[in-house]
């Protein structure tokens, strides 16, 4: 192997990853916060909706899981802006199309959440003379969290890992730190490793944070 | 038809309710009246519409024809002539009078067992969180379960469970208590202790429909039985005519029999 690891110039560079990785963080956690409001309202209102609405959130959830996400990251970043006269950063634009995407798998989350919420839970809230709002709020969606949670859990580490793609339209956030470092340095095995890691360490943290909620959850049930 | 014990008007009056789900007729002309403080169980084979009955009386299922009124005011529907569904805030305040207690106990798992019985009395009954707590302390003890307010439905029996659920529903102050097969989901040995809280409910004055096939109970609890069967009312009278071994009706002497060789 004629090959010697030399993190040297990784560390020199090292504020871009860092930075990188802050930016990553903060992409997921707005474009997740935003996925969450269009999922759980999609979600409550497929369930309580008609054939024509069901149709239109069904149509927008399956779009969204056939089309790769690189593809609607260069759509609504190229591609919105030439069709109609509108000005956006990268990042904003990564930001809509994360949480539009992540939105669409939410509500599928969400929505099957719903539907597991037995029967009797919703009869035992009638009967006590709750409304359908209050039974929603006070019934429906406190179980729907607990039998979701560890979907949502690994919806979240995917979105997390998602943010990567930010990369393709010059989003200065972790992947994209490791290719300006790549380029500058040329030392590839070195960036990527050290990025790997701290992708891998993020996403752990974020499980492990996730796993404490569960299990707190759990011990409520 | 059936008519009350006694001369005062029916609580719950049931008047010629029928109900199909699609071609199958669940429930055929039913007639039913209960007056206040009596205590009715009904029993039958199942697929009788026992259930679908008492889920009409708190209209969880609707009906197709006839009329369900608690204290002369119609359930469902605005009234039984035009029958227009009632709108959903109408329909939950009509519900707040009906108490309900579920074969499954359906408890509310995010909530302790006083937190379940506060619910309804916080949102519906618009009390504060002191004074629901301390109701709903009041009927955990009459229920034997004072220590149990701060655990949640996991971590109770099933009879336990079920206690709670029968707290839930009186804590509301309903004018009459609906109990769908409260003990059949229970082991053998827990039955008894959720029996006697219903017997104590009893005796307070508790107006009670109950369908059940616990027929040592019915038979000593209940003020008048009432024996369906292919979804109607087969037979109704005090417990002594209805489970007399010598009754003419063939359908409720072959349950009986049915019943005693399976139970005895």
């Amino acid at each position: 192997m004629g090959y010697t690891l030399n993190f040297n110039l990784i560390w020199r560079h090292f504020d871009k990853l860092w930075g990188g990785l802050l930016l990553s963080l903060e992409l997921a956690v707005i474009s997740i916060a935003i996925g969450i409001v269009i999922g759980l309202v999609l979600a409550v209102w497929y369930v309580s909706a008609g054939r024509v609405m069901r149709t239109i959130i069904a149509a927008y959830v399956e779009f969204i899981r056939n089309v790769p996400l690189i593809l609607l990251v260069y759509l609504v970043f190229y591609g919105v802006p030439t069709v109609i006269d509108l000005a956006y950063s990268a990042p904003t634009s990564f930001v809509v199309t994360l949480s539009v995407y992540s939105g669409a798998y939410l509500v599928e989350v969400f929505r099957s959440g719903l539907e597991a919420v037995p029967r009797g839970q919703l009869d035992a809230g009638k009967a006590i003379g709750l409304t359908p709002w209050q039974r929603l709020i006070h019934v429906r969606l406190p179980t729907m969290l607990r039998i979701t949670l560890p979907a949502l859990s690994n919806t979240f580490i995917s979105l997390f890992k998602d943010t990567s793609i930010a990369s393709v339209i010059s989003v200065p956030e972790l992947t994209y730190g490791a290719q300006w470092i790549n380029f500058n340095t040329f030392r590839i095995v070195e960036v990527y490793l050290v990025t790997t890691a701290m992708y891998l360490v993020t996403g752990y943290a974020l499980l492990f944070a996730l796993r404490l909620v569960e299990r707190r959850f759990r011990a409520a049930r | 038809m059936a008519t009350s014990s006694n001369n005062s008007p029916a609580l719950l009056d049931i008047a010629e309710v029928s109900k199909s789900f699609g071609p199958v007729a669940v429930l055929r002309s039913v007639s039913l009246q209960v007056a206040k403080g009596e205590v009715v169980t009904i029993i039958g084979p199942s697929g009788s519409g026992k259930t679908t009955l008492l889920r009409c009386v708190n209209f969880l299922e609707s009906y197709d024809s006839g009329s369900i009124r608690i204290d002369g005011k119609e359930v469902g529907y605005r009234d039984a002539g035009t029958r227009q569904r009632r709108g959903e805030r109408d329909l939950a305040a009509m519900r707040a009078e009906t108490g309900m207690v579920f074969q499954s106990f359906n408890l509310f798992p995010h909530l302790t067992a006083a937190g379940n019985i506060m619910l309804g009395l916080t949102k519906v009954r618009g009390k504060s969180s002191a004074e629901a707590r301390s109701i709903a302390e009041h009927w955990l003890g009459r229920v034997g379960l004072a220590h149990k307010a701060d655990s949640l439905p996991a971590e109770l029996s099933g009879g336990q469970q079920q206690r709670v659920g029968i707290a839930r529903a009186v804590a509301m102050e309903p004018k009459i208590l609906l109990l769908d097969e409260i003990t059949s989901a229970l082991d053998p040995e827990l039955v008894g202790e959720v029996l006697a809280v219903v017997k104590s409910l009893a005796e307070d004055g508790m107006t009670m429909v109950m369908v059940t096939h616990e027929m040592a109970f019915a038979r000593d609890a209940s003020s008048r039985i009432v024996f369906m069967a292919d979804g109607g009312v087969s037979a109704v009278g005090p417990p002594k005519e209805v489970l007399a071994a010598e009754t003419t009706n063939e359908r409720l002497r072959t349950f009986l029999a049915r019943f005693r060789a399976s139970h005895f």
